[in-house]
């Protein structure tokens, strides 16, 4: 889009760039009507101060959704052991994930230990391995095609035993409308919480910045199973936009935690609201 | 629910025209924003969206068949047809060498399903056609991808060439290829590594690995969950690649997947099978019928 002038051909182009960006028709068409009625008001003429507003506009939606919630990760009290799960959809990006945090809490000097309970996907378990050891960390993981809930009990034993400050574990992908593998799911929590009631200090799920509409899917059905506390958007050093935790923020008050950029170990940040919807304009509003 | 019927939805929209005769302007264009809406739920291209939306307004007025009490179906069953027309119709199956081997190559965007379907479509082809193909890893970068593709081989009794990390995968496919000429093998597939189609690097080492082994399929592997971005990355790798197919993976899940139809509008490629499941009996054909109900939710 190349807003020229604030006329309705500028509206119709925002709002091609909020939906082409996956933000959802609805939210799309919300948003060019929040900007329509401010332009109104500020009186508004130049492009960049126009974009300044968007911008503006965005992040403070983004944030007002998001008042009461906590943005930040939990830790468990010093002297135990935190659990952070990472569920998601095959293929989005857990296992690599599980292994950037390693890397990243490893450097801060934490004591990290990571759990294997992808007992079902080709590889998967030495996929994990391989990531630990880049970070040196070690691993636990179970007998081929083990019950993923008994490997999980295993490493959280081994984590409190170990006095190991943060235990990631990384789970199968599967899809949200698979009960059987959402009933599962929450059988891993119930197990973690046998040995340390308090745990998982965090439910990550991980979402691919390339899925459309069906991320909101995603998001419903995994936060209803295993209590889901946050988001990792990844993939974000392709050209999707992620758009949709937009509409997750809005529907179910899930913040996005981290944004995954690659596939090295440190293609991680936190994330930033403001920098997010930059991202979203950047090759979208032309000077 | 997120995806309600779309019939449901037309009936509402034009609940209140029952009895009134013909359908006016207005009433179409309600109808048409739900066929909208419902399109962009399912994620086909907005601009797609636009054109279709278009084509449909133009189709129901030159058929004058907006009257009764059937017009939402009727509206209903133009786009369904035109979507079926869009998807290409009827199915298309596999291309074959007249020589062998039949020279498969996957690509795609990471994490799309490239490895999964090499497993399952060799081990369709060894099943139906008793076929004897070789998996060449050509994956060097991704932690693990070799074991992923030599576990499956080992489980489907279907041999893998790998050389492990430190060679360069066109180097992999030469050595492959020259394996499978040696062993009489009738099909290789080469599985790839996922890349970004504006990974300029990456993009190189698919074109040479394509010149090296001119395969009769280059299987363009895409997430049926693709949301606006699809035409982006299917361009992407169009423009690099004499792609003959598509492969849409995760079709078990509750997407509507509307990412095909933008899929096939960008390659003019058509979509020839459809992942539904993890397993390597997990493949079907595509058949653009059911797809395109499918997209409208009915
Ligand atoms: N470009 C890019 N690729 C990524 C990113 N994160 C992960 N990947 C790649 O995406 C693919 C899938 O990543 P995995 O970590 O295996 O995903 P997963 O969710 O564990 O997959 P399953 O366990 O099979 O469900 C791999 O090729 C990763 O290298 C990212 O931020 N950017
Ligand atoms: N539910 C479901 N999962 C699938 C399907 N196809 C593949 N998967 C899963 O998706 C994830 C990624 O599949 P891979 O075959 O590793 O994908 P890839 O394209 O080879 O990934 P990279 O090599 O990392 O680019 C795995 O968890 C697969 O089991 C499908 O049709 N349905
Ligand atoms: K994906
Ligand atoms: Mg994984
Ligand atoms: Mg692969």
């Amino acid at each position: 889009a190349n807003f020229r002038s604030v006329d309705e051909d500028f509206f119709e182009d925002l709002e091609d760039t909020l939906i082409g960006a996956d933000l959802g028709f609805d939210l799309a068409i919300s948003i060019s009507n929040q900007v329509r009625e401010a332009v109104k008001l500020e009186n508004v003429k130049d492009k960049e101060a126009i974009k300044e507003l968007i911008v503006r506009l965005m992040v403070e939606s983004y944030e007002r959704q998001g008042e009461n919630e906590d943005q930040s990760m939990h830790f468990a009290p010093k002297g135990q052991p935190t659990v952070i799960l990472f569920v998601g959809v095959n293929g989005v990006g857990k296992t690599t994930t599980v292994g950037k945090m390693a890397q990243r809490y490893k450097d801060q000097g934490k004591k990290i230990m990571l759990a294997a309970a992808d007992t079902f996907r080709a590889g998967a378990v030495k996929q994990l391995q391989e990531w630990g050891d880049r970070a040196q960390v070690p691993v636990v993981a179970g007998p081929e095609k083990a019950d993923p809930s008994s490997v999980v009990y295993q490493a959280v034993e081994r984590a409190k035993d170990e006095q190991v400050d943060i235990l990631f574990v990384d789970t199968a992908g599967r899809l949200q409308n698979n009960v059987n593998l959402m009933q599962e799911l929450a059988k891993m929590n119930r197990v973690i919480q046998k040995v340390l009631p308090e745990a998982p200090q965090e439910v990550l799920l991980v979402l691919d910045a390339t899925t459309g509409q069906n991320a909101l899917q995603q998001a419903k059905l995994f936060k209803d199973s295993s209590e889901v506390t946050g988001l990792v958007l990844t993939k974000m050093d392709g050209t999707a936009k992620g758009g949709i935790v937009f509409a997750i923020r809005d529907q179910l008050h899930l913040p996005v935690k981290w944004i995954g950029f690659g596939e090295k170990a440190s293609d991680l940040r936190a994330f930033s609201a403001e920098d997010f919807v930059y991202g979203l304009f950047k090759d979208l509003v032309k000077n | 629910m997120a995806f309600e019927n779309l019939t449901e939805r037309l009936s509402k929209a034009l609940k209140n025209l029952t009895g009134k005769g013909k359908i006016g302007e207005e009433d179409l264009q309600a109808s048409l924003k739900e066929i909208r809406l419902a399109l962009l739920e399912a994620d086909v291209y907005y601009p797609t969206v636009k054109k279709f939306i278009a084509a449909i307004k133009e189709k129901a007025k030159g058929a004058e068949i907006l009257d009764g009490l059937n017009a939402p179906q009727q509206v209903v069953k133009i786009v369904n047809d035109e979507l079926t027309a869009l998807m290409g119709e009827k199915a298309v199956p596999l291309n074959k060498s007249e020589k062998i081997p039949t020279i498969i190559m996957m690509a795609g965007l990471q994490g799309a399903g490239k490895t999964t379907t090499v497993a399952k479509l060799a081990y369709k082809l060894k099943k139906e056609d008793k076929a004897r193909p070789l998996l060449i890893a050509a994956d060097v970068y991704r932690p693990a991808a070799i074991d992923q593709l030599e576990v499956l081989g080992k489980d489907l009794d279907i041999p893998v060439f790998s050389e492990g990390t430190d060679v360069d995968p066109r180097e992999i496919v030469k050595h492959g290829l020259a394996e499978a000429k040696a062993n009489k093998n009738d099909y290789v597939f080469i599985d790839t590594a996922g890349r970004l189609q504006i990974d300029e690097a990456l993009m190189t080492e698919l074109k040479d690995i394509a010149d090296i082994a001119k395969p009769d399929e280059i299987l363009l592997t895409v997430d049926a969950m693709t949301g606006q971005n699809a035409t982006e990355t299917a361009e992407g790798f169009a423009n690099a690649l004499a792609l003959t197919g598509v492969v849409l993976t995760k079709l078990d899940g509750d997407t509507r997947g509307g990412a095909a139809l933008s899929i096939r509008d960008v390659t003019g490629k058509p979509i020839k099978f459809v992942g539904q499941g993890e397993k390597p009996t997990d493949l079907d054909v595509f058949y653009p019928d059911r797809m395109a109900s499918r997209i409208l939710g009915m």
